[in-house]
């Protein structure tokens, strides 16, 4: 029988390591914002784990009293796979950043969404190489001046929503680096969720990238600049919530109730559920707003489960029970001394 | 002229054949099909497959050609031999490519057939062999394979033109089954089995198996007939294996012994593919695998594996094991079990994908970034294969480190007898896993006397930890920058793998235990490195012994020692001289002399029997 579940708060998955970001970074909400969701999902922790690939973000494991993996630069979802497929019944999540899910990780970072295995992937978009101070990385915008390109970033950014929706990710959010308490519920919602889910953080760097989400997430302009989407419900946003997205011909459009004949029933009702990606692609293309919250939520047959059923088929039509009976079946044959 | 001549038995002790043909001819199933027949007769046997790496070269192209040597004895059979008693050629560029390695006198059966203007043409022969003298030197069989075929089967209903030319292998696998006493049976049970929905090809194959028989039977234009008798084998229940079957089937048998689960991350890469295609096929054990989006993925999800609790391999070749190289590290670093297998083929780069040889020692052993010895065996028989896949997985379960565990192109698709061993037969396999609660656990406490860590994986209650490439506390396992303890940590990981010294067998010699030349190997080259020493022996040169490594890091014990007991010591390898190089760097004051060979084949008995002598006179 399984143990039963225990009460945790937030505090019994800090590890007695020092936590060592740069004062001010996101990376520490994120960290809050995992260890106040944990206590809500109703797993063990000796049943959780953490497994990173390499960049500031991926020191995350040392700092969670859960089972964990450092791993190396761009494998930790291939790794995180492997713990998986080894025990299905453990919490797995990956810790990984921009460039390490998207440039040396990008092979692994493509199909592990296409597989489909219920994971968690939270993922550090700072557009910005911090660990190794400062190059520009695969989600940097032309033109943006860093360490390796003094003169301006040439190549075209990803995004990642696109990418991951692109290579059939079932389930997919976007939150701001400075709400906790949607980030936290998010991550409720991925962990409840079967199937990989990714999460993309939109993570200042103080350092190195500071203010590059400023417009977006900053205080002041938050509530007139995101979209924060629920299923189900109105997309509609601006402080005084009098913001919305219709669909015009192959565009989304931002429209204002009240205005132009436009009423609160004429606003799209956000459907994370479909199976259909076209509309969770046009919701991630968007800069004004930058849509939050839970874009994608469908839900599919996991590779575990596609396992599950073909091994108990196998099993089932086998006569094979120990390495005895294969040794001997078939072609065999007796020398007589 | 009366080509009749009276039929003489001729009783041999072992017989080498090669059949070779156009790679859609059929010639990997008709050496196959004679094999396991002569097996199941009580011969040893030895074989080896040599195929272009194009899956359909041209039809009749000089580089098309697909071969199948068997060598069958009642004696031991350690190689599938170099030089040929007969060769099967059904096509001109079969010939053409084939006929250098036929013992001059000895037998060539052609299909005449096939000796059209084109496929001389092709082959780029100037006139035809069969007339211009060119063959005298042999004894020449013409036989037109292809028109008998289709006479046996003109009665068959329900087969095109293309199925009906196809099955002339058949024709030619029923002459040498008669030429050598060996029954049909065997075969037409296969077909039986292997054709169960389509009846007509059944009947079609068993006609021209049966015509192919009949014709060498009564015709009389064979000139000698051979008996081969059964080889003096240990008593015992026998199949014909693989060597990457019995690598596969290791691994099966030491997750049945340890009571784990076997996982298997690959890419697929020529020559190490059929471990993946063997283990995939048995779920039925439990057995999982992940065929990855390429070789790093591969290990890494075995890593992952590893740390969940599994036992956890990954299988490649050459230029894999390069990309597999960083994560190895990882895997060393963290000290979890898991099992690398390298099916050497011949590099560099690309190189020779579908030929052997034995140049990753060196990758093996340094191949990764900053200090990480791992622990490095090799197998050297087919049948072998399974006992150090077994081994593999033994050594990483118990020392708490990779193990790269070596094979070759050779052995991987050579196959020979195997007495099977039960998994009751195999030895214990512990393991240093906590399975409970334990107070003060510190991931990097160790065994005191094999300084294996103690490992806790996921799903334990109250030994959450974590792990990863930084360096670690060799206590607490927490990150640590400290400058002794990297230091302690180097020497702590190397010493670890030096103390699995104390649980390997020491280092053996066959034939000598001492003498004027020792002769060192390793891998694959076991079957033709033995009997050329043998046969020496034979010749009256008691003062050769021979040693071949199994155990390549660390070397035996007794390594040293053994090496004081020869004047001279030669090291034969399919490499430039590697293991040698490991040698020179670990033990002086010895006379290290080498023979080497990179041609992408294995050694020939001839020219090592030539080298051993020069170096002894």
């Amino acid at each position: 029988m399984e143990a039963a579940v225990k009460e945790y708060t937030y505090k019994d998955f800090a590890s007695d390591q020092e936590v060592r970001w740069c004062p001010g970074c996101d990376d520490y909400v994120i960290l809050r914002s995992v260890q106040k969701a944990l206590p809500e999902i109703g797993v063990n922790k000796e049943n959780i784990v953490f497994i990173s690939g390499i960049g500031c973000s991926s020191r995350f494991p040392y700092y969670m009293d859960t089972y964990g993996m450092h791993g190396i630069h761009g494998r930790a979802t291939a790794i995180a796979s492997g713990v998986k497929l080894a025990n299905p019944k453990l919490s797995v999540w990956v810790i990984t950043g921009d460039g390490d899910s998207m440039a040396i990780g990008g092979n692994h970072f493509i199909h592990v969404l296409r597989r489909n295995l219920d994971l968690n992937i939270i993922l550090f978009n700072n557009e910005i190489y911090g660990l190794t101070k400062g190059q520009f990385s695969p989600t940097s915008l032309v033109g943006q001046k860093t360490k390796s390109s003094p003169y301006g970033n040439t190549q075209p950014p990803f995004s990642a929503g696109e990418l991951a929706l692109g290579a059939q990710a079932r389930f997919f959010a976007r939150i701001g680096g400075n709400t906790p308490k949607e980030m936290t519920e998010v991550f409720i919602a991925s962990e409840k969720y079967k199937g990989t889910a990714l999460v993309e953080v939109l993570q200042n760097c103080p350092i190195f990238n500071d203010g590059c989400y400023a417009k977006y997430t900053d205080k002041a302009v938050r509530e007139d600049r995101q979209l924060f989407v629920e299923h189900g419900q109105p997309m509609i946003f601006g402080k005084n919530k009098d913001k919305g997205l219709i669909l015009k011909g192959l565009r989304l459009e931002v429209v204002t109730i009240g205005e132009n004949g436009v009423e609160e029933s004429d606003i799209l009702i956000h459907d994370a559920k479909e199976q259909d990606p076209t509309l969770h692609q046009m919701l991630v293309r968007m800069e004004y707003p930058m849509v939050t919250g839970i874009i994608r939520s469908f839900q599919d047959v996991t590779f575990e489960e596609r396992e599950d059923a073909l091994t108990s088929q196998v099993k089932a039509n086998s006569a094979f029970r120990k390495t005895d009976d294969l040794f001997f079946s078939g072609d065999t044959y007796e020398i007589k001394g | 002229m009366d080509t009749k001549v009276d039929i003489q038995e001729e009783i041999l002790e072992a017989v080498i054949i090669r059949f070779v043909g156009d790679s859609g001819d059929g010639m990997q199933l008709t050496g196959t099909q004679f094999s396991d027949t002569s097996a199941m007769f009580g011969n040893d046997v030895a074989t080896f497959p040599n195929y272009p790496a194009e899956i359909r070269a041209p039809q009749g192209s000089l580089y098309g050609v697909s071969g199948y040597q068997v060598h069958i004895g009642s004696v031991e059979i350690s190689t599938p031999g170099d030089e040929v008693d007969l060769l099967v050629a059904m096509n001109p560029a079969g010939l053409k490519t084939n006929l250098h390695s036929v013992k001059p006198g000895h037998t060539i059966i052609v299909d005449t057939d096939s000796f059209s203007k084109k496929n001389l043409e092709k082959a780029l022969y100037e006139s035809n062999p069969l007339e211009d003298n060119s063959l005298e030197n042999y004894r020449v069989i013409e036989v037109a394979m292809t028109s008998l075929t289709k006479e046996a089967l003109k009665d068959v209903q329900g087969l095109d033109n293309k199925a009906i030319t196809r099955s002339k292998n058949m024709f030619a696998l029923g002459m040498v089954y008669w030429m050598y006493h060996r029954s049909t049976e065997h075969t037409i049970e296969f077909f039986q089995k292997k054709f169960k929905t389509k009846p007509a090809i059944i009947e079609a194959n068993t006609k021209v198996l049966n015509a192919g028989y009949y014709f060498a039977e009564t015709l009389e234009l064979i000139p000698n007939a051979y008996t081969i008798s059964p080889a003096k084998m240990e008593e015992g229940t026998y199949r014909i294996i693989m060597g990457n079957t019995a690598t596969a089937w290791g691994f099966l048998a030491a997750a049945e012994k340890s009571g784990m689960e076997l996982f298997l991350g690959s890419y697929p890469i020529t020559p190490a593919s059929d471990i993946l295609h063997e283990l995939v096929k048995h779920k039925h054990f439990g057995v999982k695998t992940l065929q990855a989006e390429d070789e790093i993925a591969g290990i890494t999800s075995a890593i992952g594996a590893s740390f969940a609790g599994d036992l956890a391999i990954t299988t490649t070749s050459g230029p894999g094991l390069a990309l597999k190289g960083e994560a190895l590290g990882l895997a060393m670093m963290i000290e979890l079990p898991l099992v690398v297998v390298d099916v050497q083929r011949g590099g560099p780069s690309t190189g020779l994908p579908t030929k052997t040889e034995q140049s990753d020692l060196l990758q093996a052993m340094y191949g990764r970034n900053g200090e990480s010895p791992l622990i490095v065996i090799a197998a050297s028989t087919p049948a072998n294969c399974y006992n150090y896949a077994y081994e593999a997985a033994k050594l990483t379960l118990e020392h708490m480190t990779p193990v790269l565990l070596m094979t070759d192109g050779y052995i991987a698709n050579g196959s020979a007898p195997w007495k099977i061993q039960s998994v009751n037969e195999m030895p214990d396999i512990k393991n240093m896993r906590l399975k409970e609660f334990k107070e003060n656990y510190h991931p990097y406490e160790r065994d005191k006397d094999s300084l294996a860590r103690y490992w806790a994986v996921p799903g334990t209650p109250g030994l959450e930890h974590r792990v990863g490439g930084l360096e670690k506390d060799k206590v607490t396992g927490n990150v640590s920058y400290v400058p002794e303890n990297h230091e302690y940590m180097t020497h702590i990981r190397a010493e670890k793998v030096k103390r699995v010294q104390n649980f390997i067998p020491d280092q053996e010699t066959e034939f000598a235990d001492s003498g004027d030349l020792l002769v060192v190997g390793w891998g694959g080259t076991y079957g033709s490195l033995h009997s050329a020493v043998k046969h020496l022996n034979e010749e009256g040169y008691t003062n050769i012994g021979f040693a071949h490594f199994h155990y390549l890091n660390p070397l035996p014990k007794n390594t040293e020692e053994l090496l004081k007991r020869f004047k001279k010591i030669v090291f034969c390898e399919l490499n430039t001289g590697q293991l040698i190089k490991i040698f020179k760097a670990n033990f002086t004051g010895h006379e290290f002399l080498q023979f080497n060979k990179i041609q992408g084949l294995p050694f020939a008995n001839n020219e090592l029997k030539e080298k051993f002598k020069q170096i002894l006179s």
